[in-house]
């Protein structure tokens, strides 16, 4: 984060967006809103007790955007500045409510047990141990309208609701929000491979989900 | 199978490292390598892929309505000041 300042290139036309906003255009405030708010309160969520809360740190976060965007720099991008903001905020008022944030066992804890997919689909012995018993079928070949339905999609949406909060909040980044894995690493502050673990167990139990949905339908 | 080469098993496990470009060169081959000769994995990574596209479909929630109106207005008193 600060210590690539030195060769940091603002994206194009932050300049602008920033000027914008210290002229007080109104537009382009509720256009950062609007684009930045859903990932915001998915950052605050990790850290607070209820949607509410939540809901109160993103409002607070943006009025401390609005008092501060005459001291911001430019020294990291303006988005990471603004989920600085909400993450500072969302912690203290996690602290305030005891609530730890369990961190510390992201790539721990939850350790081996969390295999992408169920051992028992997989021969344990024989030439070709380690191979698929039961293969994954080719969802290419379900009809469209199955596959991308809103039913579909709801399965994916409760695999998600069910996952452990970390993971929960790396894949609505990533893959609901569509940020590259350096502003996830930056917004949470984790490394490359907590990242990438975390990632991983999250797509692998959506995917999972999924299968269980689309293959069952089709028996 | 020869003892370098993959399982199916380990193949899962790094999906996510060979689609995040997190895989060094060596490691990179193997995966193809393996992809090369069994469908199974094919199709579990379509699946992936598949999957993570429809995750894309998801809508998140957002700040309310109200509390959108009170920034705005918050946003314009400042300007003011």
């Amino acid at each position: 984060m600060d210590n690539d300042a030195s060769s940091y290139t603002p994206p194009p036309g932050e300049a602008v967006t920033v000027e914008a906003l210290r002229r007080g255009d109104e537009n382009v405030f509720s256009e950062l809103v609007t684009e930045h708010s859903p990932a915001m309160l998915r950052v605050a969520r990790m850290h607070v007790s209820s949607q509410a809360v939540a809901d109160e740190v993103v409002q607070e976060a943006w009025l401390g955007v609005i008092s501060g965007i005459d001291r911001f720099e430019g020294r990291a991008s303006l988005k990471t500045w603004i989920f600085r903001i909400v993450a500072n905020i969302a912690k203290t008022r996690g602290e305030r409510e005891r609530r730890s944030v369990p961190f510390s066992s992201v790539g721990g804890r939850e350790g081996n047990a969390e295999a992408a997919v169920d051992g028992d689909r997989f021969l344990d012995a024989g030439r070709w141990a380690g191979h698929w018993t039961s293969a994954p079928s080719r969802w290419s070949e379900l009809p469209e309208e199955q596959l991308v339905g809103g039913e579909t999609v709801g399965v994916v949406e409760a695999a998600i609701a069910a996952l452990p909060e970390v993971q929960r909040t790396v894949i609505t980044l990533r893959d609901v929000e569509g940020w590259s894995s350096e502003d996830v690493r930056n917004a949470l502050d984790l490394t490359e491979t907590n990242q990438r673990v975390i990632l991983h167990r999250a797509r692998s139990k959506v995917r999972r989900a999924l299968e269980g949905y689309l293959d069952g339908e089709q028996r | 199978m020869s003892e370098n080469e993959l399982s199916c098993r380990e193949f899962v496990e790094i999906v996510t490292e060979y689609l995040e470009g997190g895989l060094t060169p060596a490691e990179r081959v193997r995966f193809e390598e393996h992809l090369d000769g069994c469908d199974g994995c094919v199709n579990y990574l379509d699946q992936i892929r598949t999957s993570i596209s429809l995750t894309g479909r998801v809508t998140t929630d957002d700040l309310t309505d109200e509390t959108k109106v009170e920034l705005l207005a918050a946003f314009r008193d400042w300007k003011r000041d």
